[in-house]
């Protein structure tokens, strides 16, 4: 089944479960069905629980906000990612404060669901990937979808607890189909599944046992999908073993998984489609730097897409993004 | 003048000092309420001259009848959102002066545990944040869940007029009148944002702004709570009876600072409205004897207040 649909399922299957869960967002009501489809068929079987609203960014997440507050679940969708600069007040300044600056008298559970991410030439500001500015706000979990994780768990698991939530989910996502761990083994690959405390995956996969890989590969969203053909082809070909490792949620880290890989490959890579400087990448690459100190065999390698603004053009796009061939290229300098 | 308006027993775990005591006469229950509130205020601005509190506070000193006005007409499913000015609407919605004075204390007694402090309030009905217009829209989120839940509730919000600067009050008054949301918006326009005059502030007209979206707007210009209490009465009324948002304007004016040493108003201008003081405007209305013994049990039941959150 393709993201888009998977995602569009397990809203349905909240709706259906939780009374108390109102999908809110620009042009969500059918028959158009949200820009990119994911909530078709929903406003026609959830009248007035799945509502189209104004070109009003900041008052939708503020709207959702006062339904949380009042005891609803809002699932609220911005079109694009570029436009979360729109909600960053209610986000950091009412949505994340709330539970903690009124002393845990009240909380307030909004889930923010975006399309994000470029390679779809729709230019500078349609295309980014700005999570980077939403990780480490305190109180707000950011959470990316990936072809590896099951989006009906990922919702079920962040409708079961109470903190904010941004979901990025990268449009090039959409139609692809879902890669589930079955079996401990994706495709070829062999993949473990780490569930957090708070029940949400992290997803290790490998060619081979983790004692015989030689570096280790962490990164999330579409980026996961483009590394792990990558190190699929450069297994089968090269024998080059990686492990990648996939969490959904991306700030705060679930360190565990991560730390059982580096803790084996004495080697990181970190990926990201955000602009390169202040990045994912560096923090995970201080922390790991600190807790692994004297013990890795290469400092952490970061790779990320370059700091400037989106192109339209279809090749400026690819020169600035992280295409495949930069994850490939990124990969080859840690598998030396 | 509505004369039977439910007190609201959301605040009935309040001081009957700062709430009004059973069986009171309503003249002299509205007095005792902004009394409670001016005495609270004009503490706060005390105890920070003698270092006993830090931080900042934005004291609503000049706009109390506002907050009892309005908040003598809700009750237990109405919902109030405040801004950084919130004290008088705290004090009004619940009477808990002890747990807002040890908040503002930073004692782990405070409503808050002492997190929000003066402006980040949270109570049974009652929300305040000091993000100018933010709380605009979470006050129409709050109105959506009632509209929801299908109960009679109002989802009350007060701003002040330089909020209308902000973006995301229109996005919103056009959400809640779009969507008929049970919302009412009170403007306390106190002629002043920060150290800016309104003229400097504001163009067009205030009630445009609100009539824009189909909003019905309450306008008054007065201090005097009678007057005030009658437009509150009517306004939330039709609130509870048609489908859709409502606007409450009150031109008021801020006798005090902005928030502490910072006034640069003109002198005149101040004493010239000193003489429209809400609480005096209403006090002579009462006889004497019972003036004087409201104004004792205020400053009794404050002063125990803030030994009791002193000594925390």
């Amino acid at each position: 089944m393709i993201a888009a649909r998977a995602i569009g399922d397990a809203l349905r299957a909240a709706l259906t479960e939780d009374d108390r869960v109102i999908l809110l967002g620009e042009d969500l009501v059918d028959p158009y069905g949200g820009a990119f489809k994911v909530t078709r068929g929903l406003s026609t079987d959830f009248p007035g629980r799945v509502r189209s609203t104004p070109i009003s960014e900041g008052a939708v997440a503020g709207l959702s906000a006062g339904l949380a507050l009042a005891g609803y679940r809002p699932i609220a969708e911005i079109m694009f990612g570029d436009f979360l600069t729109l909600c960053f007040d209610q986000i950091v300044n009412h949505i994340a404060k709330y539970e903690a600056m009124y002393n845990g008298k009240v909380t307030c559970p909004v889930i923010i669901r975006t399309p994000s991410g470029g390679g779809r030439g729709y230019g500078p500001t349609h295309s980014q990937s700005l999570e980077k500015h939403f990780l480490g706000v305190p109180h707000l979990r950011v959470v990316a979808s990936s072809l590896v994780h099951d989006p009906g768990a990922v919702l079920r698991a962040l409708l079961a607890q109470h903190s904010p939530v941004l979901l990025i989910e990268h449009k090039l996502l959409y139609p692809l189909h879902l890669m589930l761990p079955a079996g401990g083994r994706i495709e070829g690959d062999m993949a473990e599944v780490h569930t957090s405390a708070d029940g949400l995956p992290t997803v290790s996969i490998r060619p081979v046992p983790r004692e015989d890989c030689s570096f280790t590969v962490l990164t999330y969203g579409y980026q996961a999908e483009l590394a792990r053909r990558v190190l699929s082809r450069l297994a089968v070909e090269e024998e080059i073993f990686g492990e990648l490792i996939v969490p959904s949620q991306i700030s705060p880290l679930d360190w565990e998984p991560i730390d059982a890989s580096v803790g084996a490959t004495r080697s990181l890579l970190v990926l990201e489609e955000g602009v390169e400087g202040f990045t994912w990448g560096s923090e995970v690459a201080a922390r790991v730097s600190a807790r692994f100190f004297g013990k890795l065999h290469r400092p952490v390698a970061t790779a990320a897409s370059d700091p400037t603004v989106i192109p339209s053009s279809k090749t400026l796009e690819a020169d600035m993004l992280m295409t495949s061939e930069r994850v490939e290229q990124a990969i080859r300098k840690v598998a030396v | 003048m509505t004369m039977t308006a439910t007190m609201p027993n959301v605040g009935s775990g309040g001081l009957p000092d700062a709430v009004g005591e059973p069986g009171e006469p309503r003249a002299e229950r509205l007095y005792r309420r902004m009394r409670f509130i001016r005495r609270f205020e004009e503490s706060l601005l005390d105890l920070f001259e003698r270092g006993l509190l830090n931080g900042t506070t934005h004291a609503c000193i000049g706009q109390e009848a506002d907050a009892v006005a309005i908040i003598e007409h809700l009750g237990d499913d109405d919902h109030v959102f405040s801004n950084h000015r919130c004290h008088g609407h705290f004090l009004a919605r619940t009477g808990d002066a002890f747990g807002l004075m040890a908040e503002i204390m930073g004692k782990p007694e405070g409503v808050c545990g002492g997190i929000g402090g003066s402006q980040h309030l949270c109570a049974p009905g009652f929300m305040s944040n000091g993000v100018q217009g933010g709380i605009v829209p979470n006050a129409a989120g709050i109105a959506l869940a009632k509209q929801l839940d299908g109960g009679a509730g109002l989802s009350v919000v007060f701003i002040g007029d330089g909020t209308l600067g902000e973006g995301a009050t229109y996005e919103t008054l056009n959400l809640a009148s779009l969507w008929r949301l049970p919302l009412v918006v009170v403007l306390e326009d106190n002629a002043w944002a920060q150290s800016t005059p309104s003229s400097a502030n504001l163009a067009g007209s205030i009630r445009d702004r609100f009539t824009a979206f189909g909003l019905p707007v309450f306008e008054i210009d007065s201090t005097d709570i009678e007057e005030l209490d009658a437009v509150a009465g009517r306004a939330l009324a039709q609130a509870r009876t048609q489908q859709g948002p409502v606007a409450i304007v009150i031109h008021t004016y801020r006798l005090c600072h902005h928030s502490k040493n910072d006034d640069n108003r003109p002198a005149d201008e101040v004493a010239a409205r000193w003489k429209l003081d809400p609480v005096e405007i209403h006090g002579r209305r009462l006889d004497a004897s019972a003036r004087a013994a409201i104004d004792a049990g205020v400053e009794s039941a404050l002063q125990d207040v803030i030994d009791r959150a002193l000594s925390l």
